[in-house]
């Protein structure tokens, strides 16, 4: 493959960041919204505000599924676990807060919570101990879900059961658009959701909000471009759908992922933390996979959680419109080490990223 | 969480692939969302290859990249020379 440093080449960078600078001169004030957490860890990691003119603001949407799950959910998981159903979870899940307790402070009354890598890791495991029951929390994205797809569709074991979770992006996006407060000026959408999904539910965004809209890769120079291309298409008045993440991101995206998905899901509302509910953002296992809801094999109940604890600005800085430093509990009472919010938790939260980005 | 890594695919037995995330770590990967062959690279998320990467569209967004850059610093010249 073409090699990595190609993509960080620091004289492009320099130079797509003099275009940038020129091109934001005849625009006044400019917001650009990412919604991936990985965006963020780019955007953070290699410095690339702090090669933006001071009129161009990239802010950070919902783009961490952890961050977004609401506590209500993690009640689900932390009470299928203190039922004695092993709970498999990505290794972020696990000190995500829920109303009162996190797995992590399950496991540590005992419950038996399993960080696994893949779905297929629960899989196996249920495999290999047939006496117990499992249940997977299934989180993620459009990026993730075509994997619990596959695997339930595969007829696991039955011992396994799934706490769905899942969630779409594009309702999301859309939800930021028509927050009028927040006057956003275009979006990066997200590369890898975009792999499944393609660019079709994206064409609403220019189409029906005028908004610039770039799909766009995780290294540095994707970014800087992608930045470049949004800014383009406001200097000559054309907000359109662009694809810079070509290398990977096909229009039509991933069909047979998106297949799979199609075929065990529907979508629903669902809620996210901090935000409410979003309208056809979660899916929802289809009636002939129900034998696989963790939630009725296990007659889980919740009824609702508390996503925001006290002081905690997780819901402001989730939809970008506060920086994780205008928190008043950012590296104070909350940190990476003993997070309070959500977004504090995940390696892809914002309020982590800009933690771990500080200077020690 | 979207984190996928490009990996380099090893060997092939029905949906599992075994593949080369570099410096030496292999691992075992569903290739079910994917027709991927000895050779391909692949983009791996949460233990799924979730798409085979294009070569030709990787030198070609580098190739891209320039061309916007050259064609700014040669409107750039025209001006100055003009």
């Amino acid at each position: 493959m073409a090699e990595k440093s190609r993509f960080r080449d620091p004289d492009l960078a320099k130079r797509i960041a003099e275009k940038i600078h020129k091109l934001a001169q005849s625009e006044g004030n400019v917001k650009i919204c990412h919604v991936c957490g990985t965006h963020e860890w780019t955007i953070t990691h290699f410095g690339i505000r702090s090669l933006l003119p001071a009129s161009v603001e990239v802010i950070a949407g919902p783009g961490c599924p952890v961050c977004t799950v609401p506590a209500s959910e993690v009640d689900e998981a932390v009470q299928l676990a203190l039922k004695g159903v092993v709970v498999a979870c990505f290794g972020d899940v696990l000190r995500v807060p829920g109303s009162k307790m996190s797995l992590l402070d399950a496991k540590a009354e005992g419950a038996d919570v399993r960080l696994v890598y893949s779905v297929s890791d629960a899989v196996r495991m249920a495999e290999k101990e047939p006496s117990k029951e499992f249940g997977f929390f299934a989180i993620g994205f459009e990026t993730t879900t075509p994997s619990t797809a596959a695997e339930i569709l595969h007829g696991p074991v039955e011992n396994l059961s799934f706490l769905v979770s899942h969630r779409l992006i594009p309702p999301a996006m859309k939800l930021l658009v028509e927050m009028e407060d927040l006057r956003l000026n275009g979006f990066i959408a997200p590369g890898h959701v975009s792999t499944i999904i393609g660019l079709k539910p994206y064409e609403v965004f220019p189409r029906l909000y005028g908004m610039p809209t770039v799909v766009a890769g995780f290294e540095p120079l994707d970014v800087l471009f992608g930045i470049y291309m949004i800014l383009k298409q406001l200097s000559e008045g054309n907000p359109r759908l662009e694809n810079e993440y070509q290398r990977v991101v096909q229009r039509e995206g991933n069909t047979k992922a998106q297949e799979l998905m199609e075929k065990v899901f529907d979508v629903g509302d669902g809620g996210w933390r901090g935000i409410g509910t979003i309208l056809s953002s979660k899916f929802r296992l289809r009636n002939e996979y129900e034998p696989y809801d963790a939630r009725l094999k296990h007659n889980v109940k919740v009824e609702h959680g508390i996503d925001i604890q006290p002081s905690c600005r997780c819901h402001l800085v989730i939809v970008g419109k506060i920086k994780p430093t205008e928190c008043p509990l950012f590296m104070k009472a909350c940190t990476p080490q003993k997070p309070v919010g959500a977004c504090m938790v995940s390696i892809e939260g914002t309020c982590r990223i800009w933690a771990k980005a500080q200077p020690s | 969480m979207c984190l996928a890594i490009p990996a380099k695919v090893v060997s092939v037995k029905e949906d599992k692939a075994r593949v080369d995330f570099g410096e030496g770590v292999l691992r075992e990967v569903s290739v079910t969302l994917v027709n991927a062959k000895v050779g391909d690279y692949v983009l791996v998320h949460a233990g799924y290859a979730i798409q085979v990467l294009d070569e030709k569209e990787a030198i070609e967004t580098i190739r891209l990249w320039n061309e916007i850059l050259e064609a700014e610093t040669q409107q750039k010249r025209k001006a100055q020379v003009g």
